[in-house]
């Protein structure tokens, strides 16, 4: 009996390594930003290439910054979703139209619905790079101080809404 | 942007044989920046290897910060400060990544430590046979 408990032990430790591992997501990058200052930028707003938004309008305000495009499938998967939190008006969401063009970028939201209070066009990606964006859909919470306080990657279900985004709004808001 | 390249493709026309040797230097400044930094979209690959459009247009974003006289290092620590360490296909030393560093070298001391224990305790075992031996003699 003795001779099978080291074999044993050993696989033990392998499967709580292996069942670990399997656990992890590596497309999760951590977010160097949590904690930082939202970077500063001016850019000019998808529906009108004459007008421009910068974050620090947004000051004393909780919002939501939602990087999406018109040609990013799972932000097409995301986009009721944020509809239907647009409709609850608990915080405003700012859109950042990234790599597409304004006809396209307008269009899908004439098709689909606008849930953002406004959406800027950052054509070239050079907005979204400063916000570290890889993949899109990304969304970010800022807070009144214009500090990003969560980053999330990949599309926004009700799940995340109801557990994550909510209570963190209700946080920052009393705050 | 635009303008730069339509410089750059003026100061190529009147001087291309200058231009060649800064563009060619220039090219290989961009390559050892980008094979140092991990594409995020497919994590396995380098964004000097890799084509998705992340990875190009970040690509570009070195050379941009290379021409306007920006050191190897800036470009590096311009990606870290939006991606974070895991860009880094060389991650630094410090406390999170100890284990990373010198974990492997620590199981081959384990593994050395052991494999003496091991070695010493049959000596013994040779030895106390052989006087075992002896004995009824």
């Amino acid at each position: 009996m003795k001779r099978y408990a080291i074999p044993l032990g050993i696989f033990a430790i392998l499967l709580v390594f292996l069942g670990v591992g399997l656990r992890l997501k590596p497309q999760e990058v951590p977010s160097p930003f949590i904690g930082k200052p939202a970077p500063a930028f001016t850019l000019t707003r998808l529906d009108a290439a004459d007008r421009t938004f910068s974050p620090q309008e947004m000051r004393g305000k909780v919002w939501l910054f939602n990087v999406w495009a018109s040609w990013c499938t799972s932000c097409r998967a995301e986009h009721p979703v944020l509809v239907d939190f647009a409709k609850q008006a608990t915080v405003p969401i700012v859109g950042l139209n990234y790599m597409d063009t304004r006809d396209e970028g307008g269009r899908w939201l004439d098709k689909f619905g606008n849930p953002y209070a406004l959406s800027v066009f950052d054509a070239d990606g050079k907005v979204g790079t400063d916000y570290g964006v890889y993949g899109v859909p990304e969304t970010f919470v800022i807070d009144r101080q214009g500090k990003i306080r969560l980053k999330l990657t990949g599309p926004v279900t009700p799940e995340i809404i109801q557990k994550t985004l909510l209570p963190l709004i209700r946080e920052l808001s009393h705050a | 942007m635009r303008d730069r390249a339509a410089a750059l493709l003026l100061c190529a026309a009147l001087a291309p044989g200058h231009a060649q040797t800064a563009d060619a230097a220039l090219d290989h400044r961009v390559q050892r920046v980008t094979e140092e930094l991990r594409c995020l979209v497919c994590q396995n690959q380098t964004i000097a290897d890799s084509h998705a459009e992340l990875a190009v247009m970040l690509k570009h974003q070195v050379r941009d910060m290379l021409a306007r006289g920006a050191t190897e290092r800036e470009a590096v620590d311009f990606m870290v400060q939006r991606y974070g360490d895991f860009v880094l296909y060389r991650p630094p030393v410090k406390a999170a990544t100890w284990l990373l560093w010198f974990g492997p070298f620590g199981l081959l001391l384990a593994g050395l430590g052991l494999l003496f224990a091991r070695l010493r305790a049959r000596q013994l075992d040779i030895e106390s046979d052989a006087s075992d031996e002896e004995l009824p003699a």
